[in-house]
């Protein structure tokens, strides 16, 4: 099933179905539906507090450590519900990665930040092969150059966008489907988040990626596929170049002009 | 005149004072038409009247300090002095006697001598008196005029009125600091008493502690003072089987309650929890005494143990150990709920579970913070008295057993403070050598706590 019309039949990675997600009382998000293309950037922007992060955050269930949290509707993951009962959560958060707003390496060496999600799932039987995981995701985020010489530093030592890219090395290391990232630039400097793009341009076809952002001119550089949310609806979704040159609602258009937002 | 009525005068002179300069401030006011004045009216009050007052005080307590020893020298140089006992007991005696007489508080006298006496003294003490009162209102009135006459419409009075605030803030948090230091000098003075009279390698290397407080004080047998057995038993029971208890279980309460308890049952058990910290360390003891050491004994006796006693370094360091998790789970409480909700989002994300997020990322980060808490709770527990004195036992035990009884520094010092011995016998200045090295030893571990907990907050923030 296909719920948007506008768009081509894709290999769909997630879809969401009628999502809404309540905070105690407060209807956060309200009767999403949504998918989630396998080669393509999916770009949710939208003023603040209008639900797009906390959507991201039911795609891999990180709702679940607000406790007064509550998700209706399904959302799925290569066609299986990730809400249904009996979900491991571990497992779907392994294959679901994130990478959050602030840059939040462990207080470990750059190497034990890196490793940490292959040794906690077992995906390494020997130092050799750590070495080797730990390298090869170091590398695809653009960082190994920078830090091959200084693995045992503290992570935290690094600059912001630096550590940017060891939570991305971190989260590719346990080698996920989909990567969602929080608004990951917005706490870096106008260099640091053009690495971060350029990052995400070479990771894109390898994993599903999911990124929240404020920044339009960012969504238009490097999404395929963007979704305009508003006030806890998903207004418009589409591709980024119909959003941006051709809205069909007037909300997006005001909000991509700058009339709010 | 006792220094009481003085200061009374002082504050009423003060209060004269403050109305004074507020009722001048406020013809400022009135006179500057609608201008502001420079401070409010009552920092002009506050500022003359610390003026009257402040200067008051300090020759309060000058005076009450000299005053005695002027009446005795005005009394020594009156005529009837030159027939006085040149020194000793006697002389003393006479002097006081009619000192008292003269003021009233008594009058019998057995010593004839001192009637001579009685009449100096009384004059001596009404001139000091008048010397007083004229030299506290002489003070009051310059400092109360000089601080009127500088009161101006554009006078800063509030910057100094604030600056005075903070001298009196500054007071209060040295008086702490102070007494600290004071401690510590009495116990240095009177432990070098003792080291004159046993010396310090034999009392910190011997193992063997039998003070005999009726022995010959100039001459005492240093090998009775050794005092590792001492060490070995606070060290025994305060840093190693309370810890064995107080660690893991002061961890994982503080884990269970920051990381799984849901709010409504953290808002329970923590201050539950710290109940225990509230717990007078008598009942502890009590507890140790009657509660615990007979169910050790007993448990002893059951695998065969024979001759357990009723008095153990165990049933000491278990409720020790109670008694310090609430340190320790506070300390590790506060420094894992310190690290970022972001590392524990980051660890959960990468597919963690909680107990791997928990052991991997979070007690690693918090570590510092639960050392530091591991190490004041140490130095409490060696500090800690009531419980070793009701359950410990009295014997110097130099052994690992932990069925034995044993005994401790701050069990040894109560003991030798409240024995028979006389007050400058080696027995009784032994307390203040172990005082001494047990203060160094809390004051070595509090330092190195903060050190520790403050290169833990400069990595957060």
């Amino acid at each position: 099933m296909n719920v948007h019309s506008n768009l081509d039949t894709t290999d769909q990675k997630m879809t969401a179905r009628g999502v809404s997600v309540y905070y105690g009382d407060k209807k956060a998000i309200d009767d999403v539906s949504i998918d989630i293309p396998t080669e393509y950037v999916t770009a949710f922007i939208g003023p603040s507090g209008c639900g797009k992060s906390t959507f991201l955050r039911t795609m891999n269930r990180m709702n679940d450590t607000i406790p007064s949290a509550r998700v209706e509707g399904t959302i799925t993951l290569d066609g299986e519900d990730i809400y249904k009962s009996g979900m491991d959560v571990v497992q779907l958060r392994a294959r679901v990665g994130m990478v959050f707003q602030k840059p939040n390496p462990f207080p470990k060496s750059i190497y034990d930040n890196v490793a940490y999600g292959p040794k906690i799932h077992g995906f390494a039987e020997s130092k050799s092969e750590l070495d080797e995981v730990v390298e090869k995701s170091l590398r695809r985020a653009g960082l190994w150059q920078e830090v091959k010489e200084r693995l045992d530093d503290s992570g935290t030592a690094l600059s912001g966008g630096q550590q940017q890219r060891l939570c991305i090395a971190r989260a590719i290391a346990v080698d996920p489907e989909v990567i969602l990232m929080d608004e990951p630039c917005s706490a870096l400097d106008p260099i640091a988040t053009a690495k971060i793009e350029e990052l995400i341009d070479e990771l894109k076809g390898r994993y599903a990626i999911v990124i929240v952002t404020h920044s339009m001119q960012q969504a238009a550089r490097v999404s395929e596929r963007t979704a305009f949310f508003h006030l806890g609806k998903m207004v418009e979704y589409g591709r980024t170049s119909d959003i941006f040159t051709n809205p069909q609602e007037t909300r997006t258009q005001d909000y991509i002009t700058g009339r709010y937002g | 005149m006792s220094p009481a009525i003085l200061l009374l005068l002082a504050l009423g002179l003060g209060l004269a004072g403050w109305l004074a300069a507020r009722a001048r401030a406020w013809g400022f006011k009135r006179a500057s038409e609608g201008k502001r004045l420079a401070a409010l009216p009552t920092y002009h009050a506050w500022y003359v009247a610390l003026w009257i007052v402040v200067p008051v005080i300090i020759f309060i307590a000058i005076w009450s300090a000299i005053a005695p020893q002027l009446i005795v020298n005005s009394v020594l140089a009156s005529p009837a002095a030159a027939d006085l006992p040149a020194f000793g007991m006697q002389r003393a005696q006479i002097l006081s006697e009619a000192r008292a007489a003269a003021s009233g508080s008594t009058s019998a006298m057995f010593n004839p001598a001192s009637r001579d006496f009685v009449e100096p003294f009384r004059e001596a003490i009404s001139r000091t008196n008048w010397i007083g009162i004229a030299a506290t209102l002489a003070i009051a009135l310059l400092g109360g005029i000089w601080s009127f006459l500088r009161l101006k419409p554009d006078f800063t009075a509030r910057t100094r009125v604030e600056r005075a605030v903070m001298v009196v803030l500054l007071l209060a948090s040295l008086v702490a600091i102070l007494t600290t230091l004071g401690i510590l000098v009495s116990l240095v003075f009177e432990t070098v008493r003792f080291f004159g009279m046993v010396d310090p390698w034999s009392f910190l290397t011997g193992t063997h502690w039998g003070p005999d407080p009726m022995a010959n004080p100039d001459n005492p047998d240093p090998t009775r003072y050794g005092a590792i057995p001492l060490f070995w038993g606070t060290i025994y029971i305060g840093a190693i089987i309370a810890m064995i208890v107080a660690i893991p279980l002061g961890l994982m309460s503080a884990i269970y309650l920051t990381q799984y308890a849901k709010p409504s049952w953290r808002k329970w058990l923590k201050p539950a929890l710290e109940i225990l910290a509230g717990v007078p360390t008598v009942v502890y003891g009590y507890f140790a005494a009657l509660t615990v050491a007979p169910v050790v004994r007993d448990a002893a006796v059951a695998i065969g143990i024979s001759n357990a006693s009723s008095e153990s370094a165990l049933a000491a360091g278990l409720v020790m150990g109670i008694m310090i998790i609430p340190f320790v789970s506070s300390m590790a409480d506060d420094s894992i709920a310190a690290v970022p909700q972001a590392m524990r989002d980051g660890s959960l994300a990468m597919g963690a579970t909680t107990s791997e997020t928990i052991s991997k990322v979070l007690v690693p980060a918090a570590l510092p913070g639960i050392v530091a808490g591991v190490m004041l709770a140490i130095s409490r527990a060696i500090g800690e008295t009531m419980i070793v004195v009701m359950a410990a036992g009295a014997a110097a035990n130099l052994s690992a057993n932990p069925l034995e009884a044993m005994t401790t520094v701050t069990f040894q010092i109560v003991a030798m403070l409240t024995g028979e011995g006389s007050f400058d016998h080696p027995a009784t200045l032994s307390a203040f050598a172990l005082g001494f090295v047990l203060f160094m030893v809390t004051l070595g571990l509090n330092f190195v706590a903060l050190r520790v907990v403050k290169r833990f907050r400069e990595a957060y923030e």
